[in-house]
């Protein structure tokens, strides 16, 4: 249990390459920080900094208020999972388990009856003493949590766990990582590129983009409220509607669909409007047509894909139904879209206008 | 073995014949000579030959020379391969740590392994000479009354540093690839377990490289037996009083230059028995607890 | 802070000692391979080059030397390239060929075949070295560079090393292959040998190292000067150079030293990442 501080922390690599570039936050006990981002975006490198294996350039990185950033890893009571797992190929599961422990200098009655109850926690108590390369991916990433629980640790630090496992195991162990943090209570930072795992374990989450912080906050406020153009794309499954347009004469215009209820945009740039599918209806009087050219049918609801028609240029639209009849591929389907559900945005900077 | 493969009657028995006859005729053949010859008593003059069952084995290992020779093969491959792998390993280790002429280092700890071993003893004997080697002026200025051509000791002193210095290289780059080969992401696990150096290394890195310390081994004690004649022959030829001799060396004496083919073929069918005891007890034994 | 940089310092110190005790033999060698006899004998051995090296060079590799007086330097050199390179390329083929009938055929005597090619790894040329003499003096091979090189081409690590890479081709390949109509011949000289290319360099370097430094073998059968190859050379010329009656000729001593270590050393450092790859895959 610990807040953990970023101070305008920057990494900046020996070939002058800049990873993060002034990243401030404020992480409270017991939460689960998500950073989700692109690869490359340094979101790693940020998580890295905090366990001691990248060195910060500039800022520093507060854990329970105290300064780290000299402080080697292992005295920084962080514990981290990492991507591969990285076990100790030649320890059986309890000795990779135990390590951490060993090193510590607590006693061998104390290690063992921790490692117990963690293996118990994590149902890896059958496998305490085979090796790793006797274990399946799933069990592995147990053992990989088990030594990171077993320390007890200030802050628990995951960098993209799930990532190696096939998609069903992935979902459970969402949901049991999520279920642990939540009994453990310890802060938590979690690095995934995964947006569906940032928004479901997330008590706030961290969109990084370019070594730089674009928004920061709870998941709904992220899906709800995005501030740039980049978040509103990255979060939201499927993809948020995008379709390129101008402010002509009181209406934002795209080829030839001319949209009112719109006001006080900037007039001589290119701005996008953003509609998230879950908010286009079919309905008779909608702003905007479509020809149907994809129907994906996933059970309970329904992707239908089409072009828009009237617009400038080859603008795809998707949008979300739960009816059971669906259109016929090449028909022509007019959507409706609440004012409120609108969202324009600055093209060249991002920046969220409506 | 692949699970795809030819059905081919002659083909491979085509493909695999010349290296067949090779091992043939300069393999087999001679060890089957050596084997013939070893229980065989020749007069002075090689006119006539004897047959003397295991006589030539039990004089063999009755023999002090022998047993000289046996003992200092022991303990010499035994300093031999001590110290080259841990020069070696303690070089890879830093090499692996540096960053910084990290590549220069490299280069010119890897490319003694070029230098034949009786080149090496070559160099090794001018250093020691008594007229103008520095080493020996050295050894002699610290107080050692170093006389490599006169006291057995200096003599094993002398074998021991060539064969350790030309050894160094080749055991560094199997090192430096088997810490290479430790995954990044396991000793960043071990750098948040564990704060001190030395004991992330003996704990992680050292076992972790048992394999390749395993194949080291093999490689040094077949070394130290059997390459190391070049560097014998050339310094100081088994002197004094036989006491740097090898077991192999020993055979090269007896048989080249002492003409008791009998007596050191039966030498050559204990070495070979010897090695390949070592071989199967290296296997069988160490193998299996060394991979992961 | 301070922590870091002790550490650094020592590593760095440690990699020093360990680079100066390697080199400096060889750099000592070839310092004093550039003076003269006689600052030799007045000063010990030299540190630093001296003058007298293209002097020293030219009477190594062309003035005759050896017991005899009929060899030359540049003779012993051609003998060790053809050594070198001779061996280096009769292991590749032969152990190339035999490798391939062991991975990709299944026939009869493969397992007992395989097995005596394992055998010859255990037991080096040394332990056989009298009957092999034998037998090569028997069929008349003595002073043949055959006689030199062939026997030595027995042993089973060239086969070794190329037994693990072909197992590491994916066996699509060979289906493939097959498919297509191949035979066991055109799959080898197609497929086969193209795909082993960086490989067979690995192998040509090492075994280029192997055979220029072989000692032994040399030394027995060779019983003519103008054959030695450098390596044994050496040796019987240094026991003139230093005894003979006039001043022993150190500065020659040292120079065929360094001209028996160049070739090599210079193969290996150059072609230091293709060696060092195929020292590495070797590991079985």
């Amino acid at each position: 249990m610990a807040t953990v501080k970023l101070n305008n922390v920057k990494k900046v690599y020996p070939n002058g390459a800049e990873a993060v570039c002034g990243v401030s936050m404020a992480i409270e006990n017991g939460e689960f920080i998500v950073f989700v981002g692109p690869s490359g975006c340094g979101k790693s490198t940020m998580l890295r900094m905090v366990a001691g294996l990248e060195t910060i350039t500039e800022g520093d990185i507060e854990i329970d208020s105290k300064v780290i950033n000299n402080v080697s890893p292992a005295d920084r009571d962080v514990a981290m999972v990492f991507q591969n797992y990285a076990l100790y190929p030649h320890m059986t599961v309890r000795g990779n388990m135990a390590y951490g422990l060993k090193n510590r200098g607590l006693a061998k009655a104390e290690i063992n009856t921790k490692v117990t109850e963690a293996a118990k926690m994590l149902k890896i108590d059958d496998y305490l003493d085979r090796q790793p390369n006797q274990l399946s991916g799933g069990q592995r990433q147990r053992v990989a949590m088990g030594r990171a629980i077993v320390r007890e640790p200030k802050v628990f630090l995951f960098d993209e766990p799930l990532s190696n496992l096939d998609a069903k195991l992935r979902v459970q162990m969402r949901i049991e990582i999520k279920r642990l943090q939540r009994r453990m209570g310890v802060t938590s930072i979690y690095v995934t590129h995964d947006q569906t795992e940032a928004m479901t374990l997330a008590d706030r989450l961290a969109v990084i983009n370019d070594g730089r912080i674009e928004q920061m906050g709870a998941p709904i406020e992220l899906y709800n409220n995005p501030k740039t153009l980049f978040v509103a794309s990255f979060i939201g499954a499927p993809h948020i509607n995008l379709i390129p347009a101008r402010f002509e004469n009181k209406k934002l215009v795209c080829g030839n669909l001319k949209l009112s209820g719109f006001k006080n945009l900037p007039e001589d740039i290119e701005l996008v409007l953003g509609i998230r599918p879950d908010f286009l209806r079919p309905d008779t009087k909608g702003q905007l047509e479509i020809q149907v050219d994809l129907v994906e049918q996933h059970g309970a609801d329904n992707l239908i894909y089409g072009a828009l028609k009237n617009s400038s240029n080859d603008t795809e639209l998707c949008f979300k139904t739960m009816q059971n009849t669906l259109p016929d591929i090449d028909s022509n389907l007019k959507l409706k879209f609440e004012q409120k559900h609108a969202m324009v945005f600055n093209k060249s900077t991002g920046e969220r206008l409506i | 073995m692949k699970r795809v493969q030819f059905e081919h009657s002659t083909i491979p028995y085509l493909f695999i014949a010349p290296q067949i006859a090779i091992i043939a005729i300069f393999f087999i053949w001679p060890a089957g000579q050596a084997i013939h010859q070893s229980f065989l008593l020749e007069d002075a003059f090689g006119l006539s030959s004897q047959f003397v069952w295991f006589r030539n084995y039990v004089d063999t290992i009755g023999d002090a020379a022998w047993l000289q020779a046996a003992w200092f093969t022991t303990i010499f491959s035994a300093l031999v391969t001590f110290l080259s792998l841990g020069i070696a390993l303690l070089l890879a280790v830093k090499a692996n740590e540096v960053i910084r002429g990290a590549s220069t280092y490299k280069t010119t700890l890897m490319w003694a392994y070029a230098i034949a071993p009786p080149v090496a003893g070559l160099m090794g004997n001018l250093m020691f000479h008594p007229l103008i080697g520095d080493l020996y002026k050295f050894f002699n200025a610290i107080g050692w009354d170093f006389n490599h051509k006169l006291d057995s000791f200096d003599a094993g002193f002398v074998v021991v540093l060539i064969a350790v210095w030309k050894q160094v290289s080749v055991n560094f780059i199997f090192f430096l690839s088997g810490l290479q080969g430790i995954s990044k992401a396991v000793n960043e696990a071990a750098l948040m377990d564990c704060k001190s150096p030395t004991r992330r290394f003996w704990t992680i890195t050292f076992p972790l490289l048992a394999p390749t310390t395993f194949f080291l081994m093999v490689i040094n004690i077949t070394y130290a037996f059997f390459e190391t004649f070049g560097i014998i022959d050339t310094t100081t030829g088994g002197a004094p009083g036989g006491s740097t001799n090898t077991l192999v060396y020993k055979v090269f004496q007896d048989g080249f230059r002492g003409a008791d083919l009998g007596g050191s073929s039966a030498q050559s069918v204990v070495l070979m028995i010897i090695v390949l005891a070592l071989t199967i007890i290296q296997f069988r034994f160490i193998e299996r607890k060394v991979h992961y | 802070m301070k922590n870091i940089n002790w550490r650094l310092a020592s590593n760095h110190l440690i990699l020093l000692i360990g680079v100066i005790f390697m080199s400096l033999p060889v750099w000592v060698a070839f310092s004093t391979s550039t003076h003269t006899a006689e600052t030799i004998l007045r000063e010990g051995l030299q540190f630093w080059p001296g003058s007298n090296f293209i002097e020293t060079y030219r009477e190594v590799m062309f003035e005759e030397a050896g017991v005899m007086k009929s060899v030359l330097g540049i003779t012993m050199l051609k003998n060790s390239l053809i050594l070198g390179i001779g061996f280096a390329v009769g292991k590749v083929i032969i152990s190339m060929l035999a490798a391939y009938a062991i991975v990709y055929f299944r026939f009869k005597l493969a397992t007992p075949l395989f097995w005596i090619i394992f055998l010859t790894l255990l037991l080096p040329l040394e332990v056989r070295i009298i009957p092999s003499y034998e037998i090569v003096a028997g069929l008349g091979l003595l002073d043949t560079n055959f006689g030199l090189i062939v026997p030595l081409i027995a042993s089973a690590t060239g086969t070794f090393y190329f037994r693990q890479f072909f197992k590491s081709i994916p066996d699509e390949l060979l289906e493939a292959a097959r498919l297509d109509g191949a035979s066991p011949w055109r799959f080898f000289v197609d497929m086969l040998i193209p795909l082993s290319k960086t490989m067979i360099a690995a192998i040509l370097i090492i075994m280029f190292v192997v055979g220029w430094n072989q000692y032994l073998w040399p030394l027995i059968m060779t019983t003519k000067e103008e054959n030695y190859t450098l390596v044994i050379g050496i040796k019987q010329i240094y026991q003139i150079l230093s005894e003979g009656g006039e001043l022993p000729q150190y500065q020659k001593a040292f120079a065929l030293t360094i001209m028996a270590t160049l070739p090599p050393v210079l193969v290996v450092l150059f072609f230091q990442n293709w060696f060092v790859k195929g020292l590495v895959e070797s590991e079985k």
